[in-house]
C-alpha cells in the first residue's frame, strides 16, 4: 500500500501532462462562442429603438424566412466600420434587424442617418437583456436566424469586407 | 560583435553544463563509495542547537581533508571550478544582452522586437529581461551564479551529495540552455536592420519590470537548488538533518526572494492596472503563490529535518513539488495556454518545449522519489501535541491550499480538454475555498511557536496563550457591536490578525531580547507580518469605499472620507506618450486640501492605452483615483477608491520578507560559528 502510495504524485503529474498537452495543441482562441448556436431564438419582445422603424420581437424571427440580427450601439466604433458591408448583405436581398444596446433613440436616429440604414426592425434593449440572452458579449455581433427562429451564425466583432461571403453562406445555409 | 560574444559565451556555458552532469555521473559511478550504499547511519547526529543550545557534533567536517581527496575521484575535484567557470560565462552572455540593449542594437532581433531609441535608459536596461528570451537567459544566469555559490560555499554536505547535486544542477541548466540555443536565441541577428524597433508593452514600462521578475526568477531558482539537493540526497540515499542544513539557507533565500517578489507584484498590478484590487486570482499570480505556498511548507518540514530528523520523505518531497510549481509558473506564463493579464510574451511553441522540459525533470524526479524514498528509512517519531505536530499541521495546510489553488486554476484546462467548454474559476471560488484554510493555518501559526518539541501539554500551551486568545475575544466582541453586518471571512480576519499579531510577539516574552538569537527575531517578524498583511487584507475587504461615476468639470464626489472636486482635465505628453491628465482636489473634513493627478496614457510603439492611478497614500489607509473615457458629451468616467489600512498588506509581505532575511542572517552566522569551534575542537 505505502508503495503504490509512493507513486501517486507522479500519477497526479502524468494527469497534469496530458492536460496541458491536449490544451496546447489546441489553437489559441480569445473569442466567447455564444452557446446559443442551434437553438431557438430566446423569447422577448423589445420597445422600438426609433420612431422610424418597427420594434423587434422574437416573434418576428419565425417568419419562414432567414434573417440577419445585428447587435450595434450609437456609441460603438467598429459598428460605424462595418456599415458599408450590412448595407452590402442589405443588397444582396438579405433581411436585416437591429438590436441597439444601451441607447437612446435620438442617438440611433444620427447614427442611422450618418451611416446608413440597413435595418428593417430595430428593438431597444437599453439593460443589454436580450443580448445576454443571446449569449452575445460585446457589439458588434450579428447572427443569422433561419425561418424558424433557430440560431445558425454568429459573427463576433465588426463584418469586415472579407467576412461577407461566409455570412452570405451561412444565410444560403439556413434557408 | 557583441552579440557574438554573447552567443559564444552562452554555448561554451552550455557545454561546460553538460561536463559538470557527464563530471558528476562519472563520479558516482566510478566510485561506488561515494553512493554511499548501506551507510544511513552517518546522519546521525540531529540533536540541534536550536533545542538544546549545544553544537551538534561534527560528522561531516567541511571539506574532505587532503587525504580523503587523495582517495577520491580524480572526476570529483573538476566539478566546483567547472560550475564556477560556467557561471561566469552565461553572466558575461547576459551582460552583453544588457549592453545590446542600452545601445539599442537593432541588427539583433530581439532588441528591434521589443525595444525602442526613445525609451528611457531604465526601460531599456529592464527590457533586457522584459521579453520571452532575455527573461529565459536571466533565469538560466542566476540558475549558473546559485550553482556557483554552491559549489565555491558548501562545505557542510558530504561531498557526494555535493557532487550529486550539482550534477542535478546541471542538468537543469543543460534544458534551459537547449530552449535559448536551439528555440530562443536572444542574440539572433535581423537582416535588414529596421529604422527602429517596435517597442515595449506600455504595461511593462515602469519601474517594477526592473525589480518584480528578476526577485521571482531569484525565488524560482532558489528552489531549483533546494530541488537539486533533493534529487543529490535521493540518489545518494542521504537524506538527514545534514542535508536538511545544507538545504535551508537555499529555501530560505529563495522564500525571501518570493516573497518580495508577489509582494512587489502585487502593488504593482494594484497602482499599474488601475483596477483598485491587489490579488486578481490570476492564473499568473497563481502561479507566483503556488511555488510560495509550497517552499512555505518546506521551509518549516526542513527545520523539523535539521532539528529534530523527521519527515524525511516529505521534506524531499516537498523540494520536489515547490520546483514543479516553480516550472509550471513559467510554463503557464510563457505558454500562454492560460488567458491571463500576463500575457505578453506568448508562444505555443514554446510552451511544448517548456512542456517537455517539466515532463523531463519533474516527471525524472517523482519517477526517483517513487523508487527511492522507499528505502529511506523513517525519521525520528512525535507526538501529536509538539513543535513537530504544530510544523505538519501548517504542511498539511499550507499544502490544502496549494491544492485548491492548483485545481482552481487548471480547471478551466481540464474542462477544456474534457468537454471542450470555456470557463474561468474566479475569486468566489478561490476566497471561499481558501480563505478559511487560510484562517485556520494563521491559528497554527500563532501557537506553533510556543510549543515545545516532542512533546507539549494542551493545557500548559493554552496557558501561554490566554493573553491572544483573550485580544482576539475583545476584539471579536467590539467588531461585532461597533461594526455589525461584516462578511465572515474579514470579521474573521480583522479578530485573528489582532490575536495572531499579539501571538507571534509571544516567543520574545520573557526572554532576554539581547540574548535572543538572530533567527527567533528572524520567525517572530515573519509571523508578524502575515498578521499585519491579514489585516491589510481583511480592513481592505471590509471597509473600501468605492465610487464609478461620469463626472463633468467642476462636479465634486464624495468617496469615503474624502471630498472630491473634479477642477480641470488637460493633454499633457511625457517621452514616448501622451495623455489626458484630471486635475482632483481632495478633502478630507476640514483638513488641508490636495491634488491627485490621475492620468489616462497613449503610448505610440505599441499603440497601447493605460490608466495611471494616481493614489494619495495616508497613515490609514489609501485615496485611489483613475480617469477612465470621455462619455462624448462632456463628462468623464472618474473612478475613486477609499481604501483604509490597504498598505498593511504590502508593510505585512515586507516583514515577512525582512524576517526571512534576519533568519537566513542568523542560521548563517550560527553555522559559522558552529564549524569555526569544530576546527577549534580539531
Amino acid at each position: 500500500m505505502r508503495r503504490l502510495w509512493l507513486w501517486l504524485p507522479l500519477a497526479v503529474f502524468v494527469a497534469f501532462l496530458v492536460t496541458v498537452a491536449i490544451g496546447l495543441r489546441k489553437p489559441p482562441e480569445t473569442q466567447i462562442r455564444s452557446q446559443m448556436i442551434g437553438k431557438p431564438m430566446p423569447d422577448f419582445a423589445l420597445a422600438p429603438a426609433v420612431a422610424s422603424h418597427p420594434p423587434l420581437a422574437a416573434a418576428d424571427l419565425r417568419r419562414g424566412r432567414p434573417r440577419l440580427v445585428n447587435v450595434f450601439a450609437s456609441w460603438c466604433v467598429p459598428c460605424k466600420v462595418e456599415a458599408p458591408q450590412l448595407e452590402a448583405l442589405k443588397r444582396s436581398g438579405v433581411p436585416i434587424d437591429g438590436v441597439a444596446i444601451r441607447d437612446r433613440s435620438e442617438d440611433v436616429a444620427k447614427f442611422l442617418a450618418q451611416w446608413g440604414d440597413p435595418f428593417e426592425r430595430i428593438g431597444s434593449d437599453p439593460d443589454s437583456k436580450v443580448q445576454f440572452a443571446l449569449g452575445s458579449s460585446g457589439v458588434p455581433e450579428t447572427f443569422v436566424v433561419d425561418g424558424s427562429g433557430v440560431i445558425r451564425h454568429q459573427h463576433i466583432g465588426d463584418i469586415r469586407p472579407e467576412n461577407v461571403p461566409e455570412i452570405l453562406a451561412a444565410y444560403e445555409a439556413a434557408k | 560583435m557583441i552579440a557574438e560574444l554573447g552567443l559564444a559565451a552562452l554555448w561554451l556555458a552550455a557545454a561546460l553544463s553538460l561536463l559538470q552532469l557527464g563530471m558528476g555521473a562519472a563520479a558516482l559511478k566510478s566510485s561506488p563509495s561515494l553512493l554511499g550504499e548501506g551507510d544511513h547511519a552517518q546522519h546521525g547526529g540531529g540533536v540541534d542547537g536550536e533545542a538544546s543550545g549545544i553544537a551538534p557534533p561534527p560528522r561531516y567536517a567541511g571539506s574532505p581533508s587532503p587525504s580523503a581527496m587523495g582517495r577520491m575521484n580524480p572526476y570529483a575535484f573538476a566539478i566546483r571550478p567547472i560550475a564556477v567557470v560556467q557561471a561566469g560565462l552565461v553572466g558575461l552572455s547576459f551582460l552583453a544582452l544588457i549592453q545590446l540593449f542600452l545601445r539599442t542594437d537593432l541588427s539583433v532581433t530581439l532588441v528591434a522586437a521589443n525595444s525602442h531609441s526613445l525609451k528611457p535608459w531604465l526601460y531599456k536596461f529592464a527590457g533586457a529581461w522584459g521579453n520571452h528570451e532575455g527573461s529565459m537567459l536571466l533565469w538560466v544566469t542566476v540558475l549558473a551564479l546559485a550553482g556557483a555559490a554552491v559549489a565555491l560555499f558548501e562545505r557542510r554536505l558530504p561531498e557526494r551529495t555535493l557532487i550529486a547535486t550539482l550534477a542535478a544542477q546541471a542538468s537543469i541548466g543543460l534544458g534551459f540552455y537547449a530552449f535559448l540555443l536551439f528555440s530562443s536565441n536572444p542574440f539572433e541577428r535581423l537582416a535588414p536592420v529596421p529604422a527602429e524597433g517596435n517597442g515595449l508593452n506600455p504595461l511593462l514600462q515602469d519601474p517594477g519590470l526592473a525589480f518584480h521578475p528578476p526577485t521571482l526568477y531569484f525565488g524560482y531558482v532558489g528552489v531549483s537548488i533546494a530541488f537539486s539537493f533533493a534529487v543529490g540526497a535521493l540518489v545518494t540515499r542521504d537524506v538527514g538533518p545534514a542535508f536538511a542544513r545544507a538545504m535551508r539557507p537555499w529555501v530560505l533565500a529563495a522564500w525571501i526572494f518570493l516573497t518580495l517578489g508577489i509582494t512587489a507584484g502585487s502593488y504593482w498590478a494594484y497602482y499599474e492596472l488601475g483596477w483598485g484590487g491587489w490579488w486578481f486570482w490570476d492564473p499568473v499570480e497563481n502561479a507566483s503563490l503556488m511555488p510560495w505556498l509550497a517552499t512555505t511548507a518546506l521551509l518549516h518540514s526542513v527545520t523539523v529535518l535539521a532539528t529534530r530528523d523527521g519527515l524525511r520523505a516529505w521534506t524531499v518531497m516537498l523540494a520536489v513539488v515547490a520546483f514543479s510549481m516553480s516550472m509550471v509558473g513559467t510554463f503557464l506564463v510563457r505558454s500562454g495556454i492560460l488567458t491571463s493579464v500576463h500575457s505578453f510574451a506568448v508562444d505555443p511553441q514554446r510552451g511544448a518545449f517548456i512542456l517537455i522540459l517539466l515532463a523531463f525533470y519533474i516527471g525524472g524526479a517523482l519517477t526517483l522519489f517513487g523508487l527511492r524514498v522507499g528505502t529511506v528509512k523513517e525519521g525520528t517519531g512525535f507526538e501529536p501535541v509538539s513543535r513537530e505536530g504544530a510544523l505538519v499541521l501548517n504542511n498539511l495546510l499550507l499544502s490544502a491550499v496549494l491544492g485548491i489553488v492548483l485545481i482552481g486554476t487548471l480547471y478551466p484546462l481540464f474542462v477544456e480538454a474534457a468537454t471542450g467548454a470555456k470557463l474561468s474559476v474566479g475569486p468566489p471560488y478561490f476566497n471561499a475555498a481558501a480563505g478559511p484554510l487560510a484562517l485556520a493555518l494563521v491559528v497554527v501559526m500563532a501557537a506553533g511557536p510556543l510549543l515545545r518539541w516532542r512533546r507539549d501539554r494542551l493545557r500548559e500551551v493554552a496557558a501561554r496563550i490566554a493573553l491572544p486568545i483573550l485580544l482576539a475575544a475583545v476584539a471579536l466582541l467590539a467588531l461585532i457591536l461597533l461594526v455589525p453586518g461584516l462578511r465572515i471571512l474579514p470579521l474573521l480576519g480583522l479578530t485573528l490578525a489582532l490575536g495572531v499579531g499579539a501571538a507571534s510577539l509571544a516567543p520574545l516574552w520573557k526572554r532576554n531580547l539581547r540574548r535572543t538569537p538572530l533567527f527567533i527575531w528572524g520567525m517572530v517578524i515573519a509571523h508578524l507580518g502575515i498578521a499585519v498583511a491579514l489585516a491589510g487584507m481583511a480592513s481592505e475587504a471590509a471597509f473600501t469605499r468605492e465610487k464609478l461615476v461620469a463626472a463633468r468639470v467642476g462636479d465634486s464626489v464624495s468617496v469615503g472620507p474624502y471630498r472630491i472636486r473634479f477642477d480641470s482635465v488637460e493633454p499633457v505628453a511625457g517621452p514616448n506618450w501622451t495623455a489626458v491628465e484630471a486635475r482632483l482636489t481632495a478633502r478630507r473634513g476640514a483638513g488641508s486640501p490636495f491634488v491627485l493627478f490621475p492620468q489616462a496614457r497613449m503610448f505610440s510603439s505599441p499603440p497601447t492605452e493605460t490608466n495611471e492611478a494616481a493614489i494619495a497614500t495616508r497613515l490609514d489607509g489609501q485615496l485611489y483615483t483613475v480617469i477612465g473615457k470621455p462619455d462624448g458629451g462632456g463628462r468623464w468616467q472618474l473612478r475613486l477608491w477609499w481604501k483604509p489600512f490597504v498598505t498593511l498588506i504590502w508593510l505585512g509581505g515586507a516583514l515577512v520578507a525582512l524576517g526571512g532575511l534576519l533568519a537566513l542572517v542568523g542560521r548563517v552566522r550560527r553555522e559559522r560559528r558552529q564549524s569555526r569551534q569544530e576546527e577549534a575542537w580539531a
